[in-house]
């Protein structure tokens, strides 16, 4: 595949957000992650794709400095700023927030501010409710209102669209849009929604534990790597996919993703 | 109502023994409201425990060594919270640990306690305090420690509360959640230490969550559940004063005792607001 690598060398170094450079992290005595390098530009969107278990939100962690690799590196721009939308956010019943004081952490806001952050998310109005009363599409643009209240470089979103039926998770991926657009950050996101993330995303990554393969969508979706992992049939939407944009038929029965998953 | 007043002496009300400890109690109830409050959101009614244990130990040693008795509470309490927050950290069965710790960390301060000879040691005013027995060096030491603490939280105040939330979303704002988490154990060793006098090893937990809980009912945001908790707990501390002064019931757990009634109220008073 001589289209995987391209996006991996010779941009210009001040388009540069983050550089991960052959990095591999254990946790506990497992090998989450081996010799991963990624890298993500200004203004992009690059979705990491990959199985249960695959690493993408220790890749995400390891991004944002909440783990440290064992070994490589992860460089991050002066002054990068990071907007995050963490995987799942419980707030325990007995801590009383409303919506706004939740966009006031860790940095107070003025009103004002608040008030264009819900607006920009399509939110507007539900900064006094408490979190715990949010809806589940609510409450995820609450946490995407709060990502963009810095006004990121980059906005990461680990599976944003958890616990949200199909509509729901449209609205959001049609806010995100919206979002890079307002804003211009670049967007890192690992998601499920294969048909969405092959539609809006500059980049794949096809993450098993390391990378497998990467680049468009469409050569990704065309590479043996990533049919392997996800060509087994369950995933109606990628099938729908394939049908509408490239016709190819999969086989069946490609169960041990990891061994045919080769490419490093 | 009591007011103990002093007259007779017009220059120094802390002469009087129950002034020193409502103001005791005061100092005590309002380090322990914004720390509590913590305590609450983040579940850590068992580390306190195993916290407040510990000092029993501090004291058994400190009255051995004869060094002031808070100095040893604060040391072997924050040995004790830290070795557990470290421990937490490694992912060990916190909840299990906890239980080990807690009541070893009793047990082996009550045997300590045992071998003191020599020293004349009235062991429950430690296990459930001796508040009308403060001085006034007691209490100024109570006073600056809930300064110290107050001044803790109100400067990490918000970076406490996003790493209280979520890890993750305090490391991408550059907020490293293992440092708060120290600053969190050095103040509940501090409000161990300061309120181990006034309500005892055993209740102090109960000073930590019984007014934050009850201040959770009516609160919209963790400023005004902080703020409810100190009113409460300086509330739970001069109505449960007054209790034992009238009763002659000892000091500490009356003090606990009106904490939990007016928990009780103000989270019925909540419920039949929202009917």
């Amino acid at each position: 595949m001589p289209g995987l690598h391209a996006n991996k060398r010779g941009r210009c170094p001040g388009m540069r957000l983050v550089t991960v450079d052959r990095m591999s992290v254990k946790r506990g005595s497992h090998q989450a992650l081996s010799n991963v390098d990624l890298t993500i530009d200004k203004g992009e969107i690059v979705t990491i794709v990959g199985p249960n278990g695959s690493g993408k939100s220790t890749l995400l962690r390891c991004i944002i400095g909440a783990l440290k690799p064992d070994s490589g590196t992860v460089l991050r721009e002066a002054g990068l700023r990071i907007g995050y939308v963490p995987q799942r956010l419980s707030i325990d019943a007995t801590m009383p927030l409303t919506a706004a004081r939740f966009l006031s952490l860790p940095t107070k806001r003025s009103k004002r501010e608040i008030q264009e952050a819900l607006a920009q998310v399509g939110a507007e109005g539900l900064g006094n409710r408490p979190m715990a009363g949010l809806s589940g599409g609510q409450f995820q643009r609450v946490l995407l209102a709060r990502a963009i209240m810095d006004k990121p470089d980059l906005l990461i979103l680990d599976e944003p669209t958890t616990g949200l039926d199909q509509p729901g998770s449209a609205d959001l991926y049609t806010q995100i849009e919206q979002v890079r657009r307002d804003t211009g950050a670049a967007i890192l996101m690992v998601s499920h929604e294969l048909h969405v993330v092959m539609s809006a995303s500059d980049r794949v990554v096809c993450l098993n534990g390391h990378v497998c393969c990467h680049g468009t969508p469409e050569i990704v979706a065309s590479a043996p790597e990533y049919r392997a992992l996800f060509g087994t049939g369950t995933h109606g939407a990628l099938a729908l996919y394939r049908h509408e944009h490239d016709h190819h038929h999969h086989e069946h029965g490609h169960d041990h993703a990891h061994d045919t998953c080769g490419s490093h | 109502m009591i007011m103990p007043m002093t007259p007779a002496d017009p220059t120094d009300m802390f002469d009087d023994f129950l002034i020193r400890a409502l103001f005791a109690g005061v100092g005590v109830a309002l380090a322990a409201a914004p720390l509590g409050c913590f305590v609450v959101w983040r579940r850590m009614a068992y580390f306190g425990d195993a916290t407040a244990h510990a000092a029993i130990l501090g004291v058994a040693l400190s009255l051995a060594l004869g060094v002031s008795v808070f100095a040893g509470a604060l040391a072997i309490a924050l040995a004790m919270a830290l070795t557990v927050s470290n421990l937490s950290e490694k992912g060990f069965g916190v909840d299990t640990l906890l239980g080990v710790l807690a009541h070893s960390a009793l047990a082996f301060g009550l045997v300590a306690v045992s071998f003191l000879q020599g020293v004349r040691l009235d062991l429950m005013s430690y296990l459930f305090g001796d508040i009308l027995a403060v001085s006034k060096g007691d209490l100024i030491v109570i006073w600056a420690g809930a300064a110290l603490v107050v001044t803790l939280m109100a400067w990490r105040w918000q970076a406490l509360l996003t790493s209280t939330l979520n890890r993750d979303l305090a490391y991408a704002n550059g907020i490293n959640p293992q440092r708060e988490q120290q600053i969190m154990t050095l103040a509940l060793a501090i409000v161990v230490a300061v309120a181990i006098k006034v309500v005892g090893a055993l209740l102090i937990v109960a000073m930590l969550i019984i007014p934050a809980a009850g201040a959770r009912a009516m609160a919209r945001s963790p400023e005004i559940m902080a703020v409810g908790a100190a009113a409460l707990g300086a509330l739970a501390a001069v109505g449960g004063l007054m209790a034992s002064y009238h009763l002659d019931t000892p000091a500490g757990p009356s003090i606990v005792c009106v904490a939990a009634g007016l928990f009780v109220v103000m989270t019925l008073a909540a419920r039949l607001r929202s009917k």
